[in-house]
């Protein structure tokens, strides 16, 4: 038990440090510094599709070869994309929800002390910072970043740099950051199951545990087995580009009047193994997400959740679900009818659970006297924004319309809401409802509040008018519409990237909060929201060893809320 | 890999038994991935070359094969303070898997066969280079028990971690004889 011992130094208490609470804030750290970086890149790019030939002062000189005289070259956009797309999946929507408050969270309320191997945590964050600042590297090699997207198709992103500026140095930087990303993700994967299966407290039996744990564990194992298949990608996909092997290039590929030397190889492949991680990759940023509403809606409800059980069952089947639906990203590849159909049927299947644990949250909150505080607005936020974007996921995932859908806007709205904006609105509820248990310091909910209305609005106002536009025949990775049929279309996107701008600057007022609250926010009691599970049974923040001792024993569920007038509720730990 | 917290319910073979577990799980994912690309790839095109494995590679297979047997060997031997010339000798014939594996790509250099020549022997060298590399990690791990075991008895935490890495390197050795059917049937 040696390793509990509280460290003395500055560096094993705040750097390098083997508790799963620091490590967790590290993320959370990281996760904000990259939500930022990838937001400021979505300023540029809708700035440039309202105004394409309007310059963006300064950007001619932090970007003289992508954007001379401000204006940046279709190329530049591209990269900007591919960054965004790769920052805000891998370093925000997995890292903020999953690793971050996962770390913190996962050990306290299933009652240990730490993670079941905490050199190996601390290792696991460390390995994603470096796959972070290789990523960002790659915006100041000669030719900059790659252009290929978060989903680098081959043979595009294997072929090197023939293929346009960015795709030398930069995609192979890209390719590193992501196999260096896969080996920080499983050795964090394996902890939390190792956690949750074997360090639970007394009484803590697997139906006791908090449904946010529950969403943890089953995103860990979904991530389990989603990274172990982009990781050996990775390895051909660079082998691809710097070993003259030809696992994704076709034989007779001329590019930029050079023919590449490589023969046979199948870009539909990378697709398959792409895309059999990146669909799971959907769950793992939204799965801690359910979690976190399933556990923060109850608490402001006052009130258990409407079947936990079929909640954790729901889980389970998207878990599974979500490895047999990858095809429907494929569609437009040339994929027999056949084989679509197969893949559409699954898709529409998996929205079954997806359902029912959305009614299951109005459920909760029919009839009761909610408590309107900033988390429980985020988790309503997050329940409207999920259902918005899973509707047109029905349309999506019939092959007939996909055809037509696929390459537009449609599909650019439907994933930010869905997947970008719902695990947002996670994080953000998350954020408020935790902060004062990691920080000890209360946030402002006043602050709060400005910022989940101005935000939601704006979220609207920014992806819906996509699908419209989709429907239009708006297409996707165009840098400006200059065809006639697109023109008219101009002033929404101008309303659009206002929208956008403004819904970015209100993320100040978060900024500000967290910022502020941190430095000089009111001191948190131990128990704020009156909750009942036992990261509520300790002091905020915690102790080092999370409990001052002992663990305590566990003698019930984690959701003991009595009816008005009789008893308020009973704590996990409470005899 | 020191398993830290209160297990007031412990599981029947404890946090680091449960680690390699679930690490031989991932493991296997990613060559079940490998090889599903193998297929793939083997059928989308007509480049593919087909060649004989190199001999070696069966004795490197007893190698390992008897590698497992000696640590198994050691594993009975540690309560009684004998195992560490058995667990010396199992990470000699790891070292000499590796080794032979290596030499098993010299032969295949010798004949022109090199990563990129063929998607045959790119998958070749991807599979053994990727298998070799957790052979290594193997390695180490059981250097580091046989460094515990040297230094004395250390409580129950020995056997504990003798046992987890038994566990990971029995499933090296299954895991190459899957491996070299794959490559024996498909290349």
């Amino acid at each position: 038990m040696s390793e509990i011992a509280t460290p003395r130094s500055f560096l094993r208490t705040h750097v390098f440090s083997v508790d799963h609470k620091v490590i967790g804030k590290q993320y959370l750290d990281l996760a904000l510094v990259a939500v930022f970086t990838g937001m400021l890149l979505s300023w540029l790019m809708r700035f440039h599709l309202a105004w394409p030939e309007t310059p963006v002062p300064g950007l001619g000189t932090v970007a003289p070869s992508g954007a001379a005289g401000g204006v940046m070259t279709p190329e530049f956009y591209l990269s900007l994309m591919t960054m965004h797309g790769t920052i805000m999946v891998f370093f925000v929507l997995t890292t903020a929800p999953f690793a971050g408050f996962g770390n913190y969270f996962l050990p306290i309320q299933v009652g240990a002390s730490d993670m079941a191997f905490p050199r190996i945590n601390m290792m696991s964050f460390w390995v994603t910072l470096v796959a972070f600042l290789v990523l960002i590297s790659a915006f100041f090699v000669p030719e900059g970043a790659p252009l290929s997207g978060w989903t680098a198709y081959a043979p595009l992103s294997a072929v090197g740099k023939d293929a346009g500026p960015g795709q030398g140095l930069g995609q192979t930087l890209w390719v590193v950051s992501i196999l260096i990303f896969c080996v920080a993700q499983l050795l964090g994967a394996l902890n939390f199951i190792v956690t949750t299966l074997d360090l639970r407290t007394k009484g803590m039996s697997l139906a006791r545990m908090p449904l946010s744990t529950w969403a943890w564990f089953i995103t860990s194992v979904i991530g389990l087995i989603a990274f172990a298949v982009l990781m050996p990608a990775t390895i051909l996909l660079l082998l691809d580009r710097v070993a003259g092997t030809s696992f994704f290039i076709p034989a007779g590929l001329v590019i930029s009047d050079r023919l590449q030397p490589h023969s046979g190889g199948s870009p539909l492949l990378w697709q398959h193994l792409f895309w059999f991680f990146g669909h799971p990759e959907v769950y793992i940023a939204i799965l801690p997400g359910f979690g976190i509403v399933s556990h923060i809606l109850p608490v402001f409800a006052r009130k258990p959740l409407l079947g936990p059980r079929v909640f954790i069952a729901c889980l389970i089947a998207i878990a599974f679900l979500s490895y047999t639906v990858w095809g429907h990203h494929m569609f437009l590849s040339g994929m027999n009818p056949f084989s679509a159909t197969l893949f559409s049927i699954p898709t529409l299947v998996i929205t079954i659970p997806a359902t029912i644990v959305t009614l299951l949250w109005i459920g909760t909150v029919y009839g009761a006297r909610l408590r309107f505080t900033s988390a429980a607005l985020f988790c309503l936020g997050f329940i409207s924004v999920f259902v918005s974007g899973g509707i047109s996921g029905f349309f999506l995932a019939q092959p007939s319309i996909d055809t037509y859908l696929h390459g537009t806007y449609f599909v650019v709205g439907h994933f930010h809401f869905v997947m970008g904006v719902a695990a947002m609105f996670g994080i953000f509820a998350a954020t408020y409802f935790w902060f004062p248990k990691m920080y000890g310091r209360m946030m402002s909910e006043t602050l709060g509040k400005w910022h989940f209305w101005l935000t939601f609005i704006g979220v609207y106002c920014v992806f819906m008018p996509m699908h419209y536009l989709g429907l239009a025949g708006n297409v996707r990775r165009y840098s400006a519409f200059t065809d006639d049929y697109l023109k008219p279309l101009i002033p929404l996107h101008r309303f659009i990237t206002v929208a956008a701008l403004f819904t970015g600057a209100v993320q100040l007022i978060f900024l500000f909060n967290v910022i502020r609250s941190r430095l000089r926010g009111a001191p948190a009691p131990a128990n704020p929201w009156q909750g009942t599970t036992l990261e509520w049974s300790t002091s905020s923040p915690p102790p080092h060893d999370n409990f001052g001792g002992p663990p305590p024993a566990v003698h019930r569920g984690p959701q003991e809320y009595g009816a008005p007038g009789a008893v308020d509720h009973i704590m996990q730990a409470a005899p | 890999m020191t398993a830290i917290g209160s297990v007031a319910q412990p599981s029947r073979q404890g946090p680091a038994q449960t680690g390699v577990l679930i690490g031989i799980a991932t493991i296997a994912m990613s060559f079940a991935a490998l090889t599903s690309a193998l297929v793939v790839r083997q059928a989308a095109s007509s480049d593919w070359q087909h060649f004989r494995l190199p001999t070696i590679l069966y004795l490197n297979t007893l190698a390992l094969i008897t590698s497992s047997g000696t640590l198994e060997i050691a594993r009975r031997k540690a309560s009684r303070g004998a195992g560490l010339p058995w667990l010396s000798l199992t990470l000699g014939l790891g070292l000499v898997f590796v080794l032979g594996q290596i030499l098993a790509w010299q032969d295949l250099a010798a004949q022109g066969l090199f990563l990129a020549t063929s998607p045959s022997s790119a998958f070749f060298y991807v599979f053994t280079a990727w298998h070799g590399v957790h052979v290594l990690g193997g390695v180490a791990a059981l250097s580091y028990v046989g460094y515990r075991m040297a230094g004395g008895p250390s409580g129950r935490a020995l056997p504990t971690a003798l046992g987890a890495g038994a566990l990971y390197w029995h499933f090296m050795a299954a895991l190459w004889i899957c491996l070299l059917a794959i490559l024996a049937l498909r290349i």
